[in-house]
């Protein structure tokens, strides 16, 4: 490469971010505009017997008040499970579901304004515990009159291959455990925020703090009975996602609503409160799973049957069912595996998608059984999975398609770093090391809607001034995929990155990308911009070419010179530019990315099907305090396939961000409620990982360079969390002798396990 | 509410506020100065640091009436982009940012930092920065970026 790709790039929008002129979605502000207040409910589940506006209307400064039956065209990310409405309707679901809402003159006058609607309620029974909602209960008591045989299960995700439970009876060696994991939740440092304008030609421009302002689109103009070609979606700078802004959301809905009613601007962001509140977390997880292996430690079988708490609304949640078991395919070779996941609908805020979507709790589980199994096999933890792992070009038994596949270069990588052979199992009490491996997809092959568009299309446009300007509708939020943008232009048009600028995230000028999910977008979304900017290199070769009689393959567009290496063609970027638009202009060329077809032809085969997939091995190195059963995790040794890093600096970056989180969900965080009430929706209560918890951190990338990725690339935002909460587990229990099998691993529980063990 | 002068990156601006208002909202919403964040207001995450005599101070907890003879800094009074801080600088070139949420208040409460703590060890520096959450990269490199900062402030 004799650009930017694979080399350190710091970020194109970094001078904006570390000097505060990155204008986030709360940071416009527009003339006249308006503020919405929200009235939330109070009961987790309850009726609605009435509603009285009458005082919000007249309230000194209200414009405008709203309810749910306003609006009583549902919505939801899967079209499958369009369960939500913009405000609820005839009954609430969960303590803090937004009931109704006002705009008004300034922020002070819209909450004082909500506080005026009085609704009556007839409060019905909740259903907190997700082990309740799995029995039959009072159809009058059920979440949603659409879940079958009376019980409040939103779905069942089932796959068997084999008949796994045979082959776990005969295995030598078998573990059969329990897990509990707690909620948790992406806790951006940006609150929800949403913009609505009513323009003068009737149309909507909504700019929102959102992953996928594409299914925002879709979702606007189908609640708000708004055609498609009348609402356009704008993402500005994000302040984080994790996922937890890939959902079209409820106080989009309302915002937009109450501009096309006021036709005025109106705003809402959100509290730290109302960010807990409206969550869409990683869904609280009991798994039960059975792991056989051989003599040889040959993993036999796999057979796991899991709960997950969905909360209230489907959001993401078939799709979290089924990766709770489909994603245990890899990094290991299990040809005999089954699965049932139940997502139980219950009377909280609801669970969605997390970094690591639905394959963090389960890869704990199986790593720790893994570990177990090592143990009672007398084989090296590390070991027993170097003989288990999947070879590169393979197909898994649900007909997953594993292409490059690095995941051996990185357990090698972490174990000799951390010097495992001389220290596992033989430090003091208190101190030690465990191993955690993951893979995960890099991107969705399906999309959430199915239609005959390729997943993403992007434009680059070349004109008089020289400058090449990159269309993507793809969301930065903070993993770099506009400098990704650039880079890739630069690198093939031979310019440097400051001739390269971008329109992105932005539904009317950009063309349609499906959003920040599922780690799709340094793939799919790299593949069409190189392929882009290949496309108008090529058509300027052509013009150059004819114009200087050689052949346009003998072109070279390198260190903003256009040349020959034979000195035929000699000249700048510029006097390229004029020949190349000589008689026509502009050149606008587009590149667009579909996944290949692959996957079984099962129901369910297409969950979990990717173009291609991350590998990686994490060691933890761990203190364990025994009298007061504090943990400390010293360091951590990470070794991640991407395929190629087009940016060491921003796959380093998300390794090191997947570290904090997982770190987070392994010893601290926790989303606790009580009767259904969120009862630490801040971070005093809600513990993060602060700068002084944070271990040594030794990255290393491993470069597979994937066949159908760009320039080899694969995914590093979300594969990264899987092996840190396992690895974490794995070493405390070599430095104390205790296994954790509950998350958070907090003291108390730590305490108890050494105490029992005595 | 109150009229009040305030003096924000060196310039009188009179302001009526009211008796709640912190400083944070003030310079928000009155002034016009976005580039101090809101992330939790409840003094948790330092999204909102600002200088108040060269003070860090949290402008969510900040009654603005409190600023009154105090000379305020921002981030817009740090750098208008040509001249940036080394912490700046160097927050850019390690990759100590992703979504950029919380840097500005990472530059307002290092700045000040590395002018009491000139040659900080990196656990002097995780102490320093106790008090910024940033949940995109991990902490490493933005230790790793003021730590270098350091060093080329200390030439």
């Amino acid at each position: 490469m004799s650009g930017p790709i694979g080399k350190p790039t710091p970020y194109i929008d970094g001078v904006q971010k570390v000097t505060g002129k990155a204008m986030y979605t709360d940071d416009y502000r527009f003339p006249n505009m308006l503020y919405v207040g929200l009235l939330r409910s109070p009961h987790a589940h309850a009726h609605i017997k009435h509603i009285d506006t009458s005082a919000a209307e007249t309230y000194p400064g209200v414009a405008a008040v709203t309810v749910g039956t306003d609006l009583p065209i549902s919505f939801g990310i899967l079209p499958i499970s369009s369960d939500e409405n913009a405000m609820a309707v005839e009954k609430v679901r969960y303590v803090g579901e937004i009931v109704a809402a006002v705009a008004a003159e300034t922020m002070e006058a819209a909450q004082k304004g909500a506080e005026k609607i009085i609704v009556e309620y007839d409060p019905v029974r909740a259903f907190i515990d997700p082990g309740d909602s799995l029995e039959v209960c009072d159809p009058a008591e059920q979440i949603h009159s659409h879940t079958k045989g009376g019980k409040n299960i939103h779905k069942t995700a089932e796959l068997r291959f084999n008949e796994p439970e045979k082959a776990l009876e005969q295995s030598p060696f078998k573990r059969t455990e329990s897990f509990k994991f707690a909620g948790v939740t992406h806790a951006f440092t940006e609150p929800h925020s949403t913009i609505a304008i009513w323009n003068g030609d009737e149309t909507l421009t909504v700019i929102s703090a959102t992953q996928v302002p594409h299914y925002l689109h879709r979702n606007l103009s189908k609640v708000l009975e708004l055609p498609m070609h009348r609402v356009q979606v704008k993402k500005p700078a994000l302040g984080g996602g994790f996922g937890g802004k890939s959902d079209p959301f409820a106080h989009e809905m309302i915002t937009a609503y109450l501009s096309m009613i006021t036709k005025r601007p109106v705003k809402c962001t959100f509290s730290r409160e109302e960010v807990f509140i409206n969550n869409h977390g990683r869904h609280p997880t009991t798994i039960d799973m059975s792991v056989g292996c051989d003599q040889d430690g040959i993993i036999t079988a796999l057979d796991t049957d899991t709960i997950i708490d969905g909360g209230a609304y489907g959001s993401f949640g078939v799709v979290t069912s089924y990766y709770n078991g489909v994603l245990l395919q890899g990094p290991y070779k299990i040809d005999k595996l089954g699965f049932r996941t139940r997502r139980a609908y219950t009377n909280k805020s609801q669970c969605g998608a997390m970094r690591g979507h639905g394959a963090v709790n389960p890869r704990y589980a199986m790593e720790v059984i893994l570990d177990m199994l090592a143990h009672d096999a007398g084989i090296d933890p590390c070991d027993l999975r170097e003989k288990n792992f999947l070879e590169e070009n393979t197909v898994t038994v649900g007909q997953l398609r594993i292409t490059s596949n690095g995941v051996r270069d990185c357990l090698q990588a972490v174990r000799e770093k951390s010097d495992w052979d001389k220290l596992y199992g033989k430090q003091p009490y208190g101190r030690g090391l465990g191993i955690g491996c993951g893979f995960y997809i890099s991107g969705s092959a399906l999309p959430i809607i199915w239609n005959r568009y390729p997943q993403t299309v992007v434009h680059a446009k070349l004109d008089f001034d020289g400058r090449i300007v990159m269309f993507s509708g793809a969301s930065d939020i903070g993993q770099g995929s506009d400098t990704m943008l650039a880079q890739i232009a630069s690198e093939e048009l031979g310019v440097p990155m400051n001739y390269v600028q971008l329109e992105v995230a932005d539904t009317k000028t950009t063309p349609v990308d499906l959003g920040s999910y599922s780690s799709r977008v340094t793939f799919m979304v790299g593949n069409a911009a190189k392929m882009a900017a290949e496309k108008l290199r090529n058509e300027m070769a052509k013009a150059i070419a004819k114009e200087k009689d050689v052949s346009a393959d003998d072109i070279v567009f390198r260190d903003n010179k256009i040349f020959t290496e034979d000195g035929a063609v000699d000249i700048s970027w510029e006097d390229g530019v004029e020949t190349a638009l000589a008689g026509r202009g502009a050149i606008v060329e587009s590149g667009y990315y579909f996944s290949p077809k692959m996957g079984g032809d099962f129901k369910g085969s297409g969950a979990g099907l990717s173009p291609a997939y991350s590998f990686g091995a994490f060691i933890s190195d761990v203190t364990v305090n025994p009298s007061t059963g504090s943990v400390k995790v010293e360091k951590i040794w990470a070794a991640h396939d991407c395929g190629k890093a087009l940016n060491p600096l921003a796959v380093e970056g998300q390794i090191e961000g997947s570290i904090h989180m997982g770190l987070g969900q392994a010893v601290s965080e926790d989303m606790r409620y009580v009767n259904g009430q969120i009862v630490n929706a801040n971070f005093f209560d809600y513990r993060i990982p602060y700068s002084v918890d944070t271990p040594d951190m030794d990255v290393t990338i491993i470069e597979s360079n994937d066949s159908e990725g760009p320039y080899g690339a694969k995914e590093a935002g979300e594969g990264p969390i899987h092996p840190v909460l396992p690895s974490i587990g794995n070493a405390i229990y070599d430095a104390v002798g205790i296994r954790m099998m509950e998350l958070p691993i907090t003291p108390d529980k730590v305490l108890a396990k050494i105490q029992e063990k005595g | 509410m109150e009229k009040v002068q305030l003096n924000v990156n060196g310039f009188p601006q009179v302001v009526l506020v009211g008796s709640h208002e912190t400083i944070l909202e003030t310079l928000r919403n009155r002034l016009n100065l976005t580039g101090t964040k809101q992330c939790c207001d409840e003094g948790t995450c330092g999204s909102c640091t600002v200088l108040m005599d060269g003070k860090p101070v949290l402008g969510c907890l900040t009654p603005t009436v409190r600023c009154v003879g105090k000379e305020i800094v921002t981030i817009e009074g740090v750098s208008s982009g040509d001249n940036l801080h080394p912490v700046q600088k160097q927050l850019v070139q390690n990759g100590g940012m992703q979504c950029g949420f919380c840097t500005p208040g990472v530059v307002m409460t290092a700045i000040p930092y590395l002018k009491e703590n000139p040659d900080p060890s990196i656990d002097d520096i995780k102490e320093g920065l106790s008090g910024n959450l940033c949940r995109c990269t991990g902490y490493k490199k933005i230790i790793e970026a003021v730590k270098n900062a350091a060093e080329e402030l200390n030439g």
